[in-house]
């Protein structure tokens, strides 16, 4: 392997069709992320991974990485820029950590965390969304999409079903399920569905199981989000 | 109207008080006096705005979420609303019975919230107008000033709370928005090394709040004159009493007395609270009026907390707590105590009986054990009711076949003091402010009658008595006469 490009300084070596993202992973250098999946083809919409290659700002998601390239990405200046983004993802929804069953388990908490986000910033929009209740084993809570699409992708690339879908555009964009009565009881969405292990936030649960983990057993009391580079 | 100095005749021709905030009391408490030009006083009421909107946010929520988002409802006592809930929603999940170690977690999670709670009431609310006196120097009534005056008291008031916090840490995870309880049981148990912690502590915690009861029994048989009637108020009283009429504050059955002690009922299961309890609801408050049904609204109002409680029940099943309930038994000589400064004396009784139960707690293993839940027959309602620091606390829910709530109804123990509360600053207004100019201890001493109820209208970032406090004298044609104000 003897391809490498520059990251923070510091060479990263890479395989042919690496993005930039994965090469980093694979180094175990961590890049925030959310709509990024490593089962999944990257969708590149939520911006968190943008880095600066050469100067320009690209998610690396989604660029290859190529050699040579001078890539900066922990910078304060980008670090500020995804703060304000996922500031910007807290107002849109009704992100209320300490009564949501999520905590501790949420990609989007544990990327606030991760970037010293110390508050939302920006005026809330407090969307009020009815939850999907229907379903026997699942709750939709849509007040704390991000729109990240993991859960389009699943069930249309792994599970082949499309139950869900991204609906409207611009800022009316929003997750819908795909059934006549839009309920998802009427889909055949299934617990063995990958979309139902997909989501990073509290959109998709799995119902009576809230809070069941204790504080101080959830994923990211044990490790911060930025120890699971490999992953990505 | 009925109660006396609610409503004035004519409210156009008076002068205006309003004591807004009131200091050191959270949520938006908010007193209004009315003066004629020779001060006398004509109206006065307590308004506090709360919680009805909290009611309809539940609703459309999974029921498993609501223990958890309940606690942001109290920033005192949020473990109260978190177990009162969680005991609603046993019922929904058709745990009829917790196991024993849940039980005991819960009930380990809960006293230590009282001892927290309480310890902080006392030590950094009131006691510096207790030891100081109410309209003492302003700059120095706050636990800073103890601390000054009163080092080692004000220290312990700080490691009580403390100790309390590390019990509900331990319990639910965290010192604030923990999540401990669920439906059907508890998330965790202590482990052997939290548990040993714990136990280092308890036996001194049970020293000190057996100290803190007499530093107030003192203050209070000191100064009987002051203490026995200060914006006192006859009423009916309520609480949940455990087995055998034993005090408890995780769970029983709902017992009321009139205040001369004669039982107005007793053994109610509290499921069936709404025949007993009546809401009613004036055009100048947001907080309802709870009221006895059998009594009728103008009789069948109550008061719940402290005082209620030692009094209402038949024992108290530790010996050092017991051995002081009947000291405050015998000092009240046969029939029940009604003063609100007595609430000091019956609070710290109680502190002291949660360290005792804690330490009991602690030394039973099936805190240690991890059959943590039960589940049975999914029901569509529940009802749990425990007491909380100051008082009775009803959380009420229906839950639809798709896991989600379609109802709730709260009774905050704020609510059901809301009566006594009023009777209580009327009773002061009365005696200290007709006719006299008004001044800030003059002032203080409505909300010493506040803080002898309820601090949890006391938020604690504004414990150092810090709190701006505002009050504006005007005149009938609502133009400003005068202001006195504190910052
Ligand atoms: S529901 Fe979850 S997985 Fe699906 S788009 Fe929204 S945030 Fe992403
Ligand atoms: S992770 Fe790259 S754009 Fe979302």
């Amino acid at each position: 392997m003897s391809q490498s490009f520059v990251l923070d300084g510091k060479g990263i070596p890479f395989e042919d069709g690496q993005t930039i993202l994965q090469a980093a992973g694979n180094a175990g250098v961590f890049i925030p992320h959310l709509c990024f999946h490593p089962e999944f083809k990257p969708h590149g919409s939520c911006k968190l991974c943008t880095v600066k290659v050469n100067g320009r700002h690209t998610a690396s998601c989604t660029m290859r990485a190529m050699p040579g390239m001078v890539v900066e990405s922990n910078t304060e200046e980008l670090n500020g820029e995804r703060r304000a983004l996922t500031q910007m993802l807290f107002v849109e929804g009704n992100h209320f950590c300490p009564s949501c069953e999520k905590s501790g388990n949420c990609q989007l908490q544990a990327t606030a965390y991760h970037l010293g986000m110390m508050s939302p910033h920006f005026d809330h929009f407090f969307p009020n969304r009815a939850v999907d209740a229907s379903h026997p084993e699942f709750l939709l809570d849509f007040n704390r999409c991000i729109l990240c699409s993991l859960c389009v992708r699943a069930s249309r690339d792994v599970d082949g079903k499309n139950v869900f879908a991204l609906s409207g555009r611009g800022i009316k964009t929003h997750l819908i399920v795909n059934a006549k009565s839009g309920r998802l009881a009427d889909t055949d969405f299934s617990l063995a569905d990958k979309a139902a292990s997909v989501c990073p936030v509290g959109v998709i649960l799995r119902k009576r199981q809230g809070f069941a983990v204790p504080i101080g057993e959830r994923r990211f009391d044990k490790a911060p989000i930025e120890a699971s580079a490999k992953e990505a | 109207m009925s109660f006396q100095l609610e409503t004035a005749a004519h409210p156009e021709r008076l002068r205006r008080v309003a004591i807004d905030p009131v200091s050191r009391v959270e949520g938006h408490g908010k007193v209004t006096i009315l003066l004629d030009n020779q001060n006398k006083v004509h109206q006065v009421r307590l308004h506090i705005v709360e919680f009805r909107g909290f009611e309809k946010f539940i609703q459309g929520r999974p029921y498993w979420e609501v223990p958890v988002m309940v606690q942001r409802l109290c920033g005192i006592c949020p473990v109260s609303h978190h177990l009162a809930a969680s005991k609603a929603l046993d019922l929904v999940v058709g745990a009829k019975k917790l196991t024993p170690a849940a039980e005991k977690l819960r009930r380990l999670m809960h006293y230590g919230q009282m001892l927290q709670s309480h310890a902080l009431h006392f030590f950094h609310l009131c006691s510096p107008d207790l030891l100081f006196g109410f309209d003492s120097d302003v700059t120095r009534r706050n636990i800073v000033g103890v601390a000054a005056a009163h080092p080692e008291t004000a220290k312990r008031g700080v490691l009580l709370r403390k100790f309390g916090q590390e019990v509900i840490r331990v319990t639910a995870g965290k010192r604030v928005h923990g999540t401990g309880a669920v439906p059907g049981g508890v998330n965790k148990s202590l482990t052997i090394a939290e548990r040993d912690e714990l136990l280092k502590e308890i036996y001194h915690i049970v020293q000190w709040s057996r100290e803190a009861v007499h530093l107030i029994q003192k203050v209070h048989m000191q100064d009987p004159g002051l203490y026995n009637s200060f914006g006192i108020f006859r009423s009916n009283f309520m609480s949940i009493v455990g087995n055998n009429g034993d005090l408890d504050f995780y769970h029983g059955s709902l017992r009321a007395r009139d205040d001369n002690g004669t039982l107005i009922f007793d053994g109610v299961d509290y499921q069936q609270y709404a025949k007993y309890i009546e809401e009613e609801v004036r055009p100048w408050s947001y907080m309802k009026f709870p009221f006895f049904r059998a009594l009728g609204r103008e009789k069948g109002w109550y008061k719940v907390g402290p005082l209620a409680r030692v009094q209402n029940c038949n024992q108290i099943s530790t010996p050092f707590a017991e051995h002081e309930r009947k000291e405050f038994v015998d000092y009240a000589g046969g029939s029940p105590m009604h003063a609100p400064l007595a609430y000091h004396w019956t609070r710290m009784i109680e502190m002291l009986h949660a360290a005792e139960v804690i330490k009991e707690l602690l030394h039973d293993p099936d805190i240690l054990s991890n059959d943590l839940m039960v589940h049975g027959e999914r029901q569509m309602e529940g009802v749990g009711v425990i007491e909380a620091p100051r008082g009775t606390l009803f959380h009420h829910y229906q839950v639809d076949e798709n896991d989600v709530v379609t109802m709730a109804n709260l009774i905050v123990s704020t609510t059901n003091n809301n009566q006594a509360m009023n009777e209580a600053i009327r009773h002061v207004a009365r005696r200290y402010l007709n006719g006299r100019e008004v001044t800030e201890g003059l002032l203080n001493h409505i909300e010493v009658a506040i803080r002898a109820f309820d601090p949890c209208l006391s938020c604690a970032t504004h414990a150092l008595g810090k709190m701006p406090l505002e009050v504006e004298l005007v005149d009938a044609e609502g133009g400003l006469v005068h202001a006195l104000s504190r910052s």
